[in-house]
């Protein structure tokens, strides 16, 4: 087993532990940890990829970002340990079948279309992080001007939604 | 190399994963989670195909997604933090004036 398939199985196995994680804890807190977990191996898994300023994006809009916005909610809200509640009839015996149907359509599509998919190019024959700034700036350009935009609308709805009415 | 396919099996799982936690998790904060999750899962699979196909498309897209993910992340949590306020619970449980 070559050293880079070894470094994908130690990333993948991460990013799994950490989603299983998510699911199993029972305090918002160490939820938001195990998504930490899963979006850094992520960022190894894009470098590995030769992605680097996808891996860097990744690591301070994601892992720095968003997730000091969601623990600062968790610790503003006081959130405890989740409440149980008996789950209904129909998420027992409908949902579980059904989410494990979802996994298994998902799973069959990508092993029918492995003939389909090209061999992954050779390392380097990507100039990666050039290319995306020359595509993102003249391609989508008119696109990443309207993100601006959604952020701006973003800002102001986050503002009027959390004031105090007075 | 790693064969694409095995970045987009790592895909399928984690979306998977963030579906099952989106169903079974009460506490609103954590569905949040999830969806941040399943997006995570399909950027993974907008590099992977990038890498495959030898394009910077799919790299855009993903800055397209991260940058998407954040502003709903901000209005997100300005929604929880009202429903927290107003129905005195994070479970989503509570959140039931809709239903029958």
């Amino acid at each position: 087993m070559s050293g880079v398939l070894l470094i994908f199985f130690v990333l993948a196995a991460l990013a799994v532990f950490g989603a299983v994680s998510l699911i199993l804890q029972s305090h918002p807190i160490h939820s938001a940890l195990s998504l930490i977990l899963v979006m850094v191996s992520l960022a190894g898994l894009y470098l590995l990829m030769g992605a680097e300023f996808v891996a860097a994006v990744q690591i301070i809009v994601y892992a720095g970002a968003v997730m000091v916005l969601f623990i600062f909610v968790i610790m503003l809200l006081n959130a405890g340990v989740e409440e149980r509640t008996n789950f209904s009839k129909l998420a027992t015996f409908g949902g579980i079948p059904l989410g494990l149907a979802l996994g298994g359509i998902i799973a069959a599509a990508v092993a029918r279309s492995s003939g389909h998919l090209p061999p992954p190019a050779a390392s380097g024959a990507m100039s990666s992080t050039k290319q995306l700034s020359m595509q993102l700036f003249s391609t989508f350009v008119y696109p990443f001007e309207l993100t601006s935009f959604l952020i701006l609308v973003a800002i102001l709805g986050a503002i009027v939604l959390a004031q105090r009415e007075n | 190399m790693v064969p694409t396919n095995y970045y987009l099996i790592l895909s399928a799982i984690l979306f998977g994963l963030g579906v099952l936690a989106f169903v079974f998790k009460r506490n609103i904060i954590t569905i949040f989670m999830a969806i941040e999750l399943m997006l995570n899962a399909v950027n993974l699979a907008f590099v992977a195909f990038s890498q495959a196909l030898a394009q910077s498309d799919g790299e855009v897209f993903v800055l397209f997604v991260i940058v998407v993910a954040a502003a709903e992340a901000a209005v997100g949590l300005g929604i929880i933090i009202l429903t927290a306020r107003n129905r005195r619970s994070l479970n989503v449980e509570r959140v039931d004036l809709l239903k029958l």
